[in-house]
């Protein structure tokens, strides 16, 4: 007798503390294999699934758990939003799947991002979500044809510029047509720095909070060229970097026409890099339209900014537009109960659809291919506009073809910080060497 | 040398070096203190200067290090409490049950868990730790108020270990005693064998709790981090965000995180000393 | 006779409450430990995103694992930086326990600040520490992570710093257990300080040897908070046709191979079963060694 009372209490002290933290709301049972779980199963109320949306934009995080928080408390579905670090998407993804309680809103950012996660995303062909869409363009359809993910924002990037700054300094937008136009105009103000109290582009930042605008962005530009030239669209085994002539011709012109010293680049982070910008000690800011929202409320006036397409140099690049796309694609977690999937599909129609939720989603992340959302305030995304009605190209993002993107990322910052350090011909094959040789061998990493 | 001193003069030379070596020692403590009251862009720039007229922030990086991003660090703070405090009262209490029993029950089974308790120390958690996340997950291990569990599990072979070092060096006429007198096991262990252990309860809890509370990688892994952050994985996140990499509050999250463990450091030094060299004379 | 009734006097009463007494520990080392090491074991051999869908695939994960020239990378950073920092630390903190335990002013300050750094997490140290790294080498025009000489030095300095500490406390311990009359007798027998040093002192502390050199080994091949926050493995560069990240240490390895994508999870449990096998031989080796070391002094 004694023996059973120990055991159970044992028992108790155990499970005790294993339970004592499953009765909170929104731990509602997940996953099709839900009952393999111990602890208690929560009864939910019938037909109210669980929405969990894993983000992967950082700076749409505070507006989005505004609207869930609004959803919640108009609908009564619990909403949860969580934002993955940056640079830690896959991983964070990765983890959450496994877990019991998975997401049921995930962003998948490419084609080879599908590749991996197609077993877990809902064919969404037709689905109420789908039927609210503008274009097709920015959505991702897996080798049957079924639509997995859909683009549900598109970012254009290029070269940011205080034209306040560049008319004090004698310039005019309409001057930079091209690369050695831009190149003529920045070399000028860099020379008058002193003089003018600004130099030409802010710090090129190649610290982890950086970096991404040139492994990332700026490495489109190489890649965009070669991909166009060879007709390709799929992610390719292997790259020739023919233009990275180009590539190094910009890189010099942003990192010699600037006041941070390139060889501190290496720890030179992205708020250095806007504190420049919007201080007024730089004119030029290579960065996209996510930023717009942010420089104005450092105080920058809308009409003194202007976003231009990145030159470097290629033939008939003056009727090149923004280098336009998306990472964003909202796909809906397969593996998820039937309850689950209806709430986080209602969730998203609402996002688009809802007045003010579509507002705000304007607002915060620019441009939404949706017949509810209104038309953005935005001046870059207007650029952008305007440079397509005039019939120029749009650039489009290249680099989602990058294969185990952030380790490839990774050897070209190595690459890239060690010749921004000391620039010599040597360095620079080592660069070359990141993107053409890296991209095999990631390619095979992955593939392989 | 009229006065005979106490003190050499070789150990005067060598009391000198150790003032300069210490104050080494403490320059990256100082850095931090230093870097947080500096405007957040300055930190990078001149990271070895004193905040001065142009670059001093006050307390403005303490006031954005408390409320930083949408996870405060105070949050970060409490469930690091719970967690440190919860899983050291586990460990402390069921280890030291189990080496009693096993210290004084001669069976197969406690000599099979002895031998387990000393292979699991030499087992590396990254041999463990993709498949401890996935139970931890099932058995919902993953709340600041389950994971001790976790901690129990897997810090059961240091602690026992230890306790059992120590409580086989007890004579067993004082328990034998009791039990004369009628004592049950549970009373005599409460009532008498745990006084007895009162050091080695000191030194594990000292050292379990240094381990706990600075642990990055197994609640990074385990915990259900939507909800729920300690305060390594607060800082470990604010270093790899895109964009907005605030070193100034950064720092004031660091000063703001080490200040108490220094003071408790300062308060029980001799505990801990003691505890540290106890703990690895028997390790 | 007797002895066994003693025995069983305190024996019944526990063996009766075995379940509350031991059940609870085992329970959760069997969570904690047992049941993630052998499911580790099975799913090295297998290719798995989640245990669930895991199928068996033999030894491939550890064929993959063995020719990856990024874990061979690893395990000879770790195997140099395990060298250096055994040596480094002992050397250090044995010299300062030694000084410190002879009449000092200050000696009880001194000791008070050498532990201070035990108290601050990997992760935040890691952090710290490439600030001042980065704040020094930009005098020079460089930077941490240009090459792996720098962020192997670094590691070594953040770890060195942090743990000699630890490590004199310990020496101190051992020296000051040394009997006085021990240290007299040598004293009257005129030996010099030297000659007291290595005779006498020395032979005394090899407990606290064994123990300080298989911490800082166990604790060097273990070594992840540290080198995540200080370099995070970078450099990041091509060799001989494959990518390597330079600084990168064994457990880091590890768990960056797990991130690679759901193809990799199988072979970062089997790089994972092989550096615990590393370990343990490591561990038990140098225990025997030393030990012996003990017994003959």
């Amino acid at each position: 007798m004694k023996k059973l009372i120990a055991l159970l209490l044992a028992l108790v002290m155990v499970l005790g503390l294993a339970a004592c933290n499953t009765d909170n709301p929104d731990n509602t049972t997940a996953g099709t294999d839900g009952a393999t779980q111990g602890g208690s199963e929560d009864a939910t109320p019938e037909g109210s699934g669980r929405v969990y949306y894993l983000n992967f934009k950082p700076e749409a995080d505070a507006a989005l758990q505004e609207l869930a928080a609004l959803y919640t408390e108009k609908t009564g579905v619990s909403v949860k939003v969580v934002t993955a670090a940056s640079g830690t998407y896959a991983d964070t993804l990765t983890a959450e799947m496994a877990k019991t309680e998975a997401p049921t809103i995930f962003n998948i950012g490419n084609l080879s991002g599908l590749k991996d996660w197609n077993d877990y995303a809902l064919n969404l062909t037709d689905s109420a979500i789908a039927k609210e869409l503008t274009t097709d363009d920015f959505n991702l359809y897996n080798e049957d044809g079924e639509l997995k993910a859909i683009g549900y924002c598109y970012e254009s990037f290029g070269i940011i510029v205080n034209t306040e700054l560049l008319e004090k300094a004698g310039h005019s937008l309409e001057e930079i047509k091209d690369f050695a136009s831009l190149k003529a105009v920045a070399e000028d103000i860099h020379a008058r720095s002193a003089e003018l109290g600004f130099d030409a582009f802010s710090a090129s930042g190649l610290d982890s909070s950086s970096s991404w605008r040139f492994s990332g962005h700026l490495a489109n530009m190489p890649l965009y060229y070669e991909f166009r030239d060879k007709d390709i669209t799929e992610q390719p085994a292997t790259i020739e970097g023919t233009y990275l002539d180009n590539f190094r011709s910009v890189w010099d012109l942003y990192i010699t026409n600037s006041a941070t010293d390139p060889k501190t680049l290496s720890t030179s982070t992205a708020d250095e890099s806007k504190a420049q910008f919007t201080e007024g000690k730089a004119v030029f800011y290579q960065n996209g339209t996510w930023e717009y929202a942010g420089l104005v409320e450092a105080g920058l006036a809308p009409e003194n900014l202007a976003m231009i397409p990145i030159y470097c140099g290629v033939d008939g690049e003056e009727n090149a537009g923004l280098c336009s796309g998306t990472e964003n694609c909202w796909a809906i977690n397969s593996q998820v109960s039937a309850e689950d999937q209806q709430a986080s599909m209602d969730f998203l129609c609402w996002l688009v659809t809802d007045e003010t939720a579509a507002q705000k989603m304007v607002d915060t992340l620019g441009a939404l291919p949706f017949k509810g959302v209104p038309e953005s305030s935005n001046v870059f995304l207007a650029d952008g506009s305007k440079m397509l009605s005039e019939g120029k190209y749009t650039v489009s993002w290249a680099f989602n073809h990058t294969p185990n993107v952030d380790s490839w990322r990774a050897t070209v910052v190595t690459a890239l910080t060690a010749y921004s350090a000391d620039p010599t011909d040597a360095n620079w094959e080592q660069v070359v060497s990141a993107f053409v040789d890296g991209w095999a061998i990631e390619y095979n990493v992955v593939n392989g | 040398m009229e006065k005979k001193s106490q003190y050499t003069p070789l150990s005067k030379v060598l009391t000198c070096v150790f003032i300069l070596l210490s104050l080494i020692w403490l320059v990256p403590v100082f850095e931090v203190l230093m870097n947080s009251f500096k405007l957040n862009t300055f930190v990078n720039l001149e990271p070895f200067a004193l905040p001065n007229g142009e670059s001093f922030a006050g307390w403005v990086n303490y006031i954005k290090g408390m409320t930083f991003g949408n996870y405060p660090f105070l949050k970060a703070a409490m469930y690091s409490l719970v967690i440190t405090v919860l899983s050291v009262t586990l460990i402390l209490l069921f280890c030291s049950m189990s080496a009693w029993y096993i210290a004084r029950v001669n069976s197969l089974a406690s000599r099979i868990f002895y031998y387990l308790c000393l292979f699991s120390m030499i087992v590396p958690f990254q041999m463990v730790m993709f498949t401890l996340t996935f139970t931890a997950d099932q058995l919902k291990l993953n709340t600041p108020f389950s994971i001790p569990i976790v901690y129990l599990g897997f810090g059961a072979g240091l602690a026992i270990f230890m306790f059992l070092g120590f409580i086989k060096s007890l004579p067993h006429e004082i328990e034998e005693a009791a039990s004369i007198d009628g004592c049950g096991a549970i009373r005599t262990f409460f009532l008498v064998v745990m006084p007895m252990l009162k050091p080695t309860v000191i030194s594990v809890g000292i050292l379990e709790l240094m381990w706990v509370w600075n642990d990055y990688l197994l609640p990074y892994l385990v915990l259900d981090r939507t909800k729920f952050q300690t305060i390594p994985i607060l800082v470990q996140y604010l270093k790899g965000s895109y964009g907005t990499v605030d070193l100034g509050a950064t720092m004031a999250i660091i000063m703001l995180s080490i200040t108490p463990v220094i003071i408790l450091y300062i308060l029980c030094q001799k505990h801990i000393i003691k505890g540290v060299a106890a703990g690895a004379v028997k390790g | 006779m007797k002895a066994k009734t003693r025995v069983n006097l305190v024996q019944r009463p526990i063996r009766r409450c075995a379940p509350l007494f031991i059940l609870p520990t085992f329970l959760a080392f069997v969570i904690g430990f047992v049941w993630p090491f052998l499911q580790g074991i099975y799913l090295s051999f297998c290719k798995f995103n989640t245990p669930k869908d895991a199928v068996w695939e033999g030894i491939s994960n550890y064929t993959k694992a063995f020719t990856d020239p990024g874990f061979r990378n690893a395990f000879w950073n770790t195997a140099s930086f395990a060298v250096v920092s055994i040596i480094l630390i002992n050397v250090a903190a044995f010299l300062i326990a030694y000084a410190l335990t002879q009449k000092l002013r200050g000696a009880n300050l001194f000791r008070t600040v050498f532990f201070m750094p035990n108290l601050i997490g990997g992760v935040v140290l890691g952090y710290i520490w490439s600030l001042i790294f980065d704040g020094i080498l930009k005098n020079y025009g460089t930077y941490l992570t240009a090459n792996g000489t720098y962020g192997f030095w670094g590691l070594v300095i953040l770890v060195a710093w942090q743990q000699i500490g630890y490590m004199m406390i310990i020496y101190i311990a051992g020296i000051q257990a040394i009997p006085q009359d021990m240290l007299e007798a040598a004293k009257i027998d005129g030996a010099t300080g030297r000659q007291t040093l290595f005779r006498v002192v020395i032979p005394n502390v090899m407990p606290a040897i064994t123990t300080c050199t298989f911490l800082t080994l166990t604790n060097s091949f273990k070594m992840f908070d540290q080198n995540l926050a200080l370099t995070g493995g970078l450099p990041s560069v091509i060799q001989d046709g494959a990518k390597v990240n330079v600084t990168e240490l064994l457990a880091l390895n590890i768990y960056s191979t797990y991130n690679i994508n759901k193809n990799y999870h199988g072979v970062a449990q089997a790089k994972a079963v092989i550096f615990f096998l590393l370990v343990a031989v490591l561990a038990i080796a140098q225990q025997a060694a030393t030990r012996r070391k003990e017994v003959e002094q």
